[in-house]
C-alpha cells in the first residue's frame, strides 16, 4: 500500500499532494489549491486554481475581490472530484459558513484534513460530519485540557444578564468578523433578544453575505448611523481589534465583552481589557478534539496548528500513532 | 464561599481602580460579619488559614489528570490555582454551600492527614470560579491586582473615614475586623490602639518628572541619597521594640540584632541595609536576611543589619509628624547624637544650590548601593500615603548593555501564546555566555516581530524552550536595561542583574558588536 506521506506532506507553502499536484490551504500563492474555509490564514488570494465550497468561494470574493484567483471550481459537500487519479471530496466541518474538511484518497488510502472544526451546533453552518480515514490531520487550536468550552447559551445569558445589571452602559462585544460575529448574533436572537443590534463597519459585508445565504440575524444597524446615546444599554458587535482602539471611545463607559475560546483563561481576557469574557468558540475544545480522534480511530493522527505537543502526547498515551506537522503560517489566534 | 469567589472573579477582570473600590465597598455593604471581615483579611494578607502546599495540590490533580498534560497546561496558563480549577473534573462532592468563615473554620480544624480528602471533596463540589478562589486562599497571595491599601480604602468608603485613619489603627486589629467595620459605618467608636509601638503609616515619594522639575524651586528642597535596601520603621515604646516594613508588616523576628539596638523611645523612618564596618553591602546580602522565621548568630555575624535614618516620626511621646521636614531633620540630628551606633547611621544631606548642581552629583553617587536621590520640601509635614508634591525620588538612570538573544520561551499568562521570555548573553572571549533572563517590555507589534523571529530562526528545541540562532553575524541584539549587578555563583557568567528588562530591539546591530562580559564586570560593586 502507498504510504500516506506520499499523498500529503508538509512543505514551506503548506500541505502538498504530490500525485495530485495541489496544496491544501497553502500559505502562499500556488498553482492549485483546495481551500477548507474562508479565514485569512487558510484562504489566501493569488492562486491560479481554487477548489472550495460555493460559500467559501463567495467569502473569498467578498474579502479579496472577484479576481482573487485565476479560476475557481465550486465543490458540493460530499461530492467526489477526481484529479490525476486522486479523489478529493469536501465534508462539513461545522466551523464557519462554507467550512469543510478535505478528504483525499489515493490508491485506497484516505487522508482527511480537518481544517478548523467544531462539533457543537451552529445555526450559521452545516454540522461536522465524521469521515472514516486512515490518517486524520487535525487542528489543535485548543489542544490543552484546560480548554473546555461551556454551553454557548449560558455564555449569551451572561451577556443578557449584564444588560440588565448595567442598563445604561453600551455592551461592546468583540467577535471575529467572519463566522463568530454572525454566530453570536444568531445566539442572541435564539435567546429571545429582539432589539436592534448595532455593528462596526468591519463586520458589515460579512453580515450581509450571511444574510444572503439565508441566515437570519434580525435587525442590524450600523453604529455610524446613530447618536452615541442611542447605544446605551444596547449590544454592539465589533471586530476584536476595535475593542481597544480609538473607535471604542465613541461609546461612553462601555461594558467590554469578547466572544472567544481564549476567554477561558483569565490572563487572555485581561490582556484585552475585557471585563465580560464570553467563552464562545468556533474551534473544537479539548473534549471535542479527543473524542473525534477516538471516534474516527485512524491509523495515524497528524496535528497541524495550535498546541500540537499536548494532543500528540495524549494520542500516544492512548496507544495511537501521532505526530506534529509543523506548518509555518497558520496563526492559531487569528480567527478566535 | 460563592459570594467571595464572585468578588475575586470580578476584581480579577476589573482593571479600573475606582471600579475595584466600588466592587469591594459593595461587598462590604452586602455581606454581614464575620464573612466580610475574613474577605478583608484575605485581601490584606492577614488571614490565618490552613495552607495547602503546591505539592499537595499538584498531587491531587495528578491523580485526576495526566501529569504531562497538567505541566503543559500550567505552562500555558501560568497560574497554579487557575490551572487546577480549569482541569479539575466536575463532580459532586459534599455541599460546598458553606460561607467563607465556615470554610475557614472547617479547614483550620482539619487534621493534616485529612486535608487532601477534604480539599478534593470541596474542589469537586465547587464550580470553576469557586475552585480557583479556594485554591488562591489556601496557597496564599491572591495576586488579583488588589493591594491591602486598596481594600482598606474600600472600607473607608463605607462611611466618611480616610484611608490613613484606618492605617493608623490597622496593626492593632485582627480579623474579622468587626470593630473596624462598625467604626467605618458610623455604628461604633474608633478602635483603641492598645498595642505598644504601633506602626505609623509611611510617607512615600513620587518619581520626579524632569519636566515638573523646571517648575520647582531648588531652594525649597533638601536632598539626600536614596539607598537600595528596604524601607523600614523602627519603634521603641517602653519595653516593646518593633521593626516594621513599609506596609506595616512586623519583621522584628528577622532582625533581632537591630531590635536589640533600639534603645530609644519613639519611631524612626529609615532604610534597612547590611552594613559591614560602615560600608553598605550589595542588596543580595540583605536578601539573605529577609523572610526568615529564625536567624542564626552566624548569619547575624556575617550579615550584620543596620538602618540609615531618614526621618524622626516620634521623639519620646512627642508626635513630630505635623512639623516641617526641616525641623524634623534638626531633631533627627539630635536623636542621632544620642543614638549613633553600628546599627544606626544618619542619612547625609546632599548640599546643592541649583538643580544642575544636584544633577551632576546624582550621576556620581558616593556608593554603588545608592539608587538615586530623594528630594523633600523643607516645609513638608509627614503625610502618610503618596501625596503629590512634597517628596520626589530622582533615580539614577538604568544601566544599559547590548546583549544577544540566545533562547526564548513562551510567556505565562497573557503572553502565553508568544515567545516572550528571553535569555540573552554577552561575549566572553568569542563565546556567548548567558547573563540574564527578561520578559518582554514593549508594544504588541514588536512582540509579534520578535516572536516571528524566534519561530523562524529556531536552531534547537528542548521542552518549551527554543534556542535561536546566535552567531557573530547572525542573530538578534537586545538592548537590556537593569538597575544593578551582583556577583553570583549560580550563574555561569558570575554576575546577576537586578530588574533586567528589554528596552529596545536592535535589528540594526550585528551580534558581534554586542557588549562583553568585561563591560559587565566593571559594574560590579567593589567589596
Ligand atoms: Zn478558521
Ligand atoms: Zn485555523
Amino acid at each position: 500500500m502507498v504510504h500516506p506521506s506520499e499523498i500529503l506532506r508538509p512543505t514551506d507553502a503548506g500541505l502538498y499532494c504530490p500525485p495530485g499536484d495541489f496544496y491544501v490551504d497553502p500559505v502562499r500563492a500556488v498553482d492549485r489549491a483546495v481551500i477548507t474555509h474562508g479565514h485569512g490564514d487558510h484562504a489566501r488570494a493569488g492562486h491560479s486554481h481554487v477548489l472550495a465550497t460555493q460559500e467559501t468561494l463567495a467569502i473569498m470574493a467578498e474579502r479579496y475581490g472577484e479576481d482573487f484567483a485565476g479560476n475557481v471550481q465550486p465543490a458540493a459537500l460530499n461530492e467526489t472530484i477526481s484529479h490525476n487519479g486522486v479523489d478529493i471530496s469536501l465534508h462539513p466541518a461545522g466551523h464557519v459558513l462554507g467550512s469543510a474538511q478535505a478528504a483525499i484518497t489515493y490508491k485506497g488510502c484516505r487522508l482527511v484534513v480537518s481544517g478548523d472544526y467544531k462539533r457543537r451546533a451552529d445555526a450559521t453552518c452545516a454540522r461536522f460530519e465524521p469521515v472514516a480515514c486512515d490518517v486524520f490531520i487535525t487542528e489543535a487550536t485548543f489542544g490543552l485540557p484546560v480548554f473546555r468550552h461551556p454551553d454557548d447559551a449560558d455564555e449569551i445569558a451572561k451577556l443578557l444578564q449584564s444588560l440588565k445589571t448595567f442598563p445604561d452602559r453600551p455592551h461592546l462585544v468583540g467577535a471575529y468578523a467572519l463566522g463568530k460575529a454572525q454566530r453570536v448574533l444568531t445566539l442572541i436572537r435564539a435567546a429571545g433578544y429582539d432589539d436592534p443590534i448595532y455593528y462596526h463597519g468591519a463586520v458589515a459585508k460579512l453580515n450581509a453575505l450571511y444574510q444572503r445565504h439565508g441566515i437570519d440575524l434580525g435587525t442590524l444597524i450600523p453604529v455610524a448611523e446613530v447618536e452615541p446615546e442611542t447605544l446605551n444599554g444596547k449590544i454592539i458587535i465589533a471586530p476584536p481589534s476595535a475593542l481597544s482602539d480609538r473607535w471604542s471611545r465613541r461609546t461612553e463607559n462601555p461594558v467590554t465583552a469578547f466572544a472567544s475560546g481564549w476567554m477561558r483563561v483569565r490572563a487572555r481576557a485581561r490582556q484585552r481589557g475585557v471585563s465580560l469574557p464570553l467563552i464562545i468558540s468556533d474551534h473544537a475544545d479539548w473534549d471535542e478534539l479527543t473524542t473525534t480522534i477516538e471516534e474516527l480511530h485512524p491509523e495515524e493522527v497528524w496535528v497541524t496548528h495550535g498546541r500540537e505537543d499536548a494532543l500528540v502526547h495524549w494520542a500516544h498515551s492512548k496507544g495511537m500513532n501521532a505526530q506534529p506537522l509543523s506548518i509555518v503560517g497558520y496563526d492559531d489566534d487569528a480567527d478566535e | 464561599m460563592k459570594r467571595f469567589a464572585l468578588l475575586l472573579d470580578q476584581l480579577a477582570y476589573e482593571s479600573q481602580r475606582n471600579e475595584k473600590i466600588r466592587l469591594l465597598t459593595t461587598h462590604f455593604q452586602e455581606v454581614p460579619d464575620p464573612d466580610r471581615g475574613y474577605a478583608l483579611a484575605a485581601l490584606t494578607g492577614t488571614l490565618d488559614i490552613a495552607h495547602a502546599k503546591p505539592a499537595l495540590l499538584r498531587g491531587l490533580i495528578e491523580e485526576r489528570v495526566d501529569p504531562v498534560l497538567f505541566r503543559m497546561s500550567y505552562d500555558y496558563v501560568g497560574d497554579m490555582a487557575e490551572t487546577i480549577s480549569l482541569l479539575w473534573p466536575d463532580g459532586d462532592g459534599d455541599d460546598a454551600g458553606l460561607s467563607l468563615s465556615e470554610m475557614i473554620t472547617a479547614l483550620n480544624a482539619t487534621s493534616k492527614a485529612h486535608m487532601p480528602a477534604r480539599i478534593a471533596n470541596w474542589l469537586s463540589a465547587l464550580d470553576t470560579t469557586g475552585r480557583w478562589a479556594l485554591i488562591k486562599l489556601m496557597t496564599g497571595g491572591l495576586r488579583i491586582g488588589v493591594s491591602a491599601r486598596l481594600a482598606k480604602t474600600a472600607v473607608a468608603k463605607l462611611g466618611a473615614l480616610k484611608i490613613n485613619d484606618i492605617e493608623e489603627v490597622w496593626t492593632g486589629l485582627e480579623p474579622p475586623y468587626e470593630s473596624l467595620f462598625a467604626w467605618a459605618e458610623g455604628a461604633g467608636a474608633k478602635p483603641a490602639i492598645d498595642r505598644a509601638a504601633p506602626f505609623r503609616p509611611v510617607m512615600l515619594a513620587h518619581p520626579l518628572d524632569e519636566k515638573d522639575q523646571e517648575k520647582l524651586e531648588a531652594s525649597d528642597f533638601l536632598a539626600e541619597w536614596k539607598w537600595d535596601g528596604i524601607r523600614v520603621q523602627a519603634a521603641g515604646d517602653g519595653d516593646t521594640k518593633r521593626l516594621y516594613s513599609r506596609t506595616g508588616e512586623d519583621i522584628s523576628h528577622s532582625f533581632p540584632d537591630v531590635l536589640d539596638a533600639i534603645q530609644f523611645e519613639g519611631a524612626i523612618d529609615g532604610e534597612l541595609l547590611i552594613v559591614r564596618e560602615g560600608t553598605v553591602a550589595p542588596f543580595a546580602d540583605l536578601q539573605k536576611r529577609l523572610n526568615r522565621k529564625r536567624v542564626t548568630g552566624a548569619l547575624m555575624e556575617s550579615h550584620p543589619a543596620g538602618i540609615i535614618a531618614y526621618d524622626l516620626l516620634l521623639d519620646g511621646a512627642h508626635d513630630l509628624r505635623p512639623l516641617p521636614f526641616e525641623e524634623r531633620r534638626r531633631r533627627l540630628e539630635g536623636w542621632y547624637q544620642r543614638n549613633a551606633s553600628d546599627r544606626f547611621m544618619l542619612s547625609t544631606l546632599v548640599p546643592f544650590d541649583t538643580w544642575d548642581d544636584l544633577a551632576a552629583q546624582r550621576t556620581a553617587p558616593a556608593d554603588t548601593g545608592i539608587e538615586g536621590l530623594m528630594l523633600k520640601r523643607r516645609d513638608s509635614i509627614y503625610e502618610p500615603g503618596r501625596p503629590k508634591g512634597p517628596w520626589f525620588k530622582w533615580k539614577r538612570d538604568p544601566y544599559l548593555i547590548d546583549a544577544v538573544l540566545m533562547r526564548a520561551q513562551r510567556g505565562h499568562g497573557k503572553r502565553s501564546s508568544y515567545y516572550s521570555d528571553y535569555t540573552f548573553g554577552v561575549w566572553d572571549d568569542g563565546v556567548l555566555v548567558p547573563v540574564g533572563k527578561a520578559y518582554f517590555g514593549f508594544t504588541d507589534e514588536e512582540l509579534k516581530k520578535i516572536d516571528k523571529f524566534v519561530r523562524e530562526r529556531t536552531v534547537d528545541r528542548y521542552g518549551p524552550v527554543r534556542e535561536v540562532v546566535h552567531e557573530p553575524d547572525d542573530g538578534l541584539v537586545l538592548e537590556v536595561a537593569f538597575e544593578g549587578l551582583n556577583e553570583s555563583t549560580r550563574h555561569k557568567s558570575g554576575v546577576a542583574m537586578r530588574f533586567p528588562r528589554i528596552s529596545q530591539l536592535r535589528w540594526d546591530k550585528p551580534p558581534h558588536e554586542a557588549d562583553t562580559i568585561e563591560t559587565l564586570r566593571a559594574l560590579l560593586p567593589k567589596s
